[in-house]
């Protein structure tokens, strides 16, 4: 955001939560400071408390019907939308990540680009996904039988902290392009993309609540998202090894399925929070 | 006698021989327990003891998994995969051929009736053998990447609701897919899988690649727990899955899980009654409900109400319990005192709740374990015997008025195995089916199984598929 005018003072940003398609500050009112890699201040984000982190759910569970309903032709549109819409933010995307990561404003230029062609390339998958995965089964008697994934529910996503915006990105275009709706701990360290990103998904067509952000401390937030019970599965691959293995252990009271991935670009981010359903059916006349 | 009664028709149990006392299988042989200890498996249709089994301690699985080990580094991951596949026919084809004493046998020990274990248990073992055997020189065609890789030592934990079916679904894919196994089957029905350890050595599997360790619970724990396992399959109860998916978190293991069901059996007031009549029957008294996905909440659309619970009654007069070996017994023993206890627990809430109950007339044997075919009616969705798992012979019957309640009430509980479907009408089903959040629907039938068709849950019901190419995936490492 270069100043052309050397007097003119820049109207900063507020960065807040992304809940059920609004931008609500935390309802416990408190924040915390995020600094650029050089230690210079850059925003107060919110400190999202637990409560915020069941509206969200909240958010997110009532948004399921609709969003898993959708068709996948209109949530491919959707997601490919994300992407243009992406594309018109890249050079605030850029300035944030290069504060936060400390790498150049080239290095972050292509972090953004990357991103965008990530969001294309899972807005693809929305209808092709049941081609590859799904099946009809030759079983030994008069029936039709097939199976077919389906999302699974509300997914939450403990974004890591760096690659800051095309880790997130990944996460969530994987997360939703079947028609799971998500639920993001953005990175305590690097959060202001994931807001910003936010801020073109409010833009995108995506129904309110399919995607919520909250953003502050992972480590606070990990064990309620592990322990509710509303919520289906995790994507774990923003924590630590030690914080993996309570998230485990607290996700095995309703049996979440909690993953962590490498890539950013894989079909296991999109299988891997689907489940199978098998429908038989008699064949007679 | 009647010109419609039945006379006994018994099943000769002179095809099986069971030892006084088995040990554990243990790289292809049999081996007394490092434990020094046995305990006994009996009839539960008689309450006599049938044989001793080895209990296993934490020696014992030491002494399994290394053999699994072993046989993984040095032989079954080295093999040609057709190879491996050849095994696997061949284990098929024996059962096959021994099919009616693994039948008695089965009976014997876990009290089903014999028409049964005859047409669905045994043929299906063996089918899901033959399904797999297949596979094993296929798999970089099975969606996991060009050369997906076995885990390794598998750790298999199989319920006694269908003993030997569970174990070849568990076997099966883990060694089609190059995995070396060690299994241990349920305390109360150990028989079959001890006498497929004689089917491993007609097959000439090498030794190692199956290890069969009998015992209760502690057995389970130690062998889920043990450092030496890369996997986990079980198939048991939500809660006993739930301390697995805890012990194994933080661990390199990785687990499939089947677990418990309380699923919909909804009945619309376009379906062909008659036919829906007999669906709720096998649905909710196959197996003496002993069925994890079996049709345990029956949900009737309110106009055709009477009409069912009316037509299902006399269907339900006619259902013969009795000796398991009598090929004309509908419904066999309970499987255990346990079993029967935590029936007759769930049931009585359901009377203290104010559900109405209502049992088939039938005599009881003296001996034995047993309960009547029963139905409650005026269920609601709070009453215990709508939420919790009975796993007997008991449905509970709760209405709706339109399609939207039958979802709403089918999908309000925290399992989510299987459900079906009752109409005569194709877009309601396909509707239906897309609301339902179960992993398997049955759509004008029920409890139908077969190895192509992936079986396994959503929610509290586990984790992963078995069967088909997706319960294949489950013993496969993607390597892409």
């Amino acid at each position: 955001m270069a100043n052309e005018n050397a007097s003119r003072i820049d109207v900063l940003k507020t960065y807040k939560l992304f809940i059920g398609g609004a931008f609500p500050r935390s309802e416990s009112g408190r924040v915390y400071e995020v600094t650029g890699a050089n230690g210079k201040h850059l925003a107060n984000p919110a400190l999202a408390s637990r409560k915020d982190l069941r509206d969200a759910v909240v958010a997110a569970r009532a948004a399921f019907n609709g969003w898993s309903d959708a068709t996948a032709y209109n949530r491919g549109q959707i997601l490919y939308r994300m992407a243009e819409i992406l594309e018109g933010r890249s050079a605030q995307l850029t300035t944030e990540i290069s504060a936060l990561e400390g790498v150049t404003p080239r290095a972050a230029a292509l972090q953004v680009q990357e991103s965008i062609d990530l969001l294309v390339w899972y807005a693809g998958w929305s209808d092709k996904i049941s081609a590859l995965a799904g099946s009809t089964n030759a079983v030994s008697g008069p029936f039709y039988n097939f199976s077919i994934p389906e999302p699974i529910g509300v997914v939450a996503i403990l974004a890591p902290s760096s690659p800051s915006l095309l880790g997130l990105v990944g996460a969530i275009a994987g997360v939703i392009t079947s028609g799971n709706t998500a639920v993001v701990i953005a990175s305590e360290k690097s959060p202001l993309p994931a807001i910003t990103f936010a801020e073109c998904m409010a833009t995108s067509d995506l129904p309110a609540g399919v995607v919520n952000v909250l953003t502050g401390s992972t480590t606070e937030l990990a064990p309620w998202v592990a322990s509710h019970m509303d919520i289906d599965a995790i994507d774990a691959s923003g924590v630590s090894t030690k914080l993996l293995k309570e998230i485990k252990v607290a996700g095995a009271q309703n049996l979440k399925r909690i993953k962590v991935f490498g890539e950013v670009k894989s079909t296991a981010r999109i299988l891997d929070f689907m489940e199978t359903k098998t429908v038989w059916h008699t064949i007679g006349i | 006698m009647s010109a419609f009664e039945y006379a006994p028709a018994l099943e000769s149990t002179a095809i099986v021989d069971i030892k006084e006392r088995y040990g554990h299988f243990v790289n292809g042989k049999f081996q007394a327990p490092k434990s020094g200890k046995y305990f006994p498996t009996i009839n539960p249709a008689t309450e006599k003891v049938l044989s001793n089994v080895a209990l296993g301690n934490a020696s014992d699985v030491d002494l399994a998994v290394a053999a699994a080990r072993n046989a993984y580094v040095k032989v079954w991951s080295k093999m040609p995969a057709a190879e491996r596949g050849k095994y696997l026919f061949r284990i098929a084809r024996i059962l096959q051929e021994r099919a009616r004493e693994f039948a008695v046998l089965e009976t014997l020990d876990n009290g089903k009736p014999i028409r049964e274990s005859r047409d669905t248990d045994i043929p299906l073992a063996a089918a899901h053998f033959f399904y797999h055997a297949g596979w094993a020189d296929k798999l970089e065609h099975s969606g996991n990447g060009a050369s997906p890789k076995p885990y390794g030592v598998v750790a298999q934990i199989i319920p006694w609701n269908f003993p030997l079916l569970m174990l070849a679904w568990k076997v099966a894919p883990a060694l089609a897919t190059g995995n070396t196994v060690v299994l241990k089957p349920a305390e109360t029905t150990p028989l079959t899988a001890l006498l497929f350890a004689d089917v491993c050595r007609q097959a000439e599997l090498p030794a190692g690649v199956v290890n069969i360790i009998t015992g209760a619970g502690e057995t389970g724990a130690l062998l889920v727990n043990h450092p030496g396992i890369d996997k986990v399959a079980f198939t048991g109860s939500t809660e006993v899955g739930k301390l697995i998916a805890t012990s194994i978190a933080g661990t390199k293991k990785v687990a499939t899980l089947e677990l418990g069901g309380k699923a919909a059996n909804i009945i619309y007031d376009d379906a062909a009654i008659d036919q829906a009549v007999e669906g709720i029957v096998n649905g909710i008294f196959f197996n003496q409900g002993h069925v994890c996905c079996a049709g345990s909440r029956l949900l009737v659309q309110e106009s055709v109400h009477d009409e069912v619970l009316e037509k299902l009654k006399v269907r339900m007069a006619n259902i013969r319990l009795g000796n398991p070996l009598d090929k004309n017994t509908d419904i066999g023993a309970i499987n255990s005192a346990a079993q029967l206890a935590k029936i007759k627990e769930l049931t009585s809430a359901g009377d203290q709740q104010g559900a109405e109950r209502w049992s088939a007339p039938c005599e009881i044997p003296e001996a034995g374990f047993w309960f009547a075919p029963t139905v409650f009616t005026g269920v609601s969705q709070t009453h215990r015997i709508a939420r919790e798992e009975i796993f007997g012979p008991v449905l509970s019957v709760l209405t709706f008025r339109t399609p939207q309640e039958a979802i709403e009430k089918a999908n309000n509980t925290p399992y989510g195995l299987s459900a079906g479907i009752w109409t005569e009408k194709g877009s309601k089903i396909l509707w239906t089916a897309s609301k339902l959040r179960a992993g398997v629907i049955w759509a004008n039938t029920f409890n139908k199984f077969d190895p192509a068709s992936p079986f396994g849950g959503y929610k509290e019901s586990g984790w992963g598929r078995e069967g088909g190419r997706h319960g294949l995936s489950a013993y496969l490492k993607a390597i892409k």
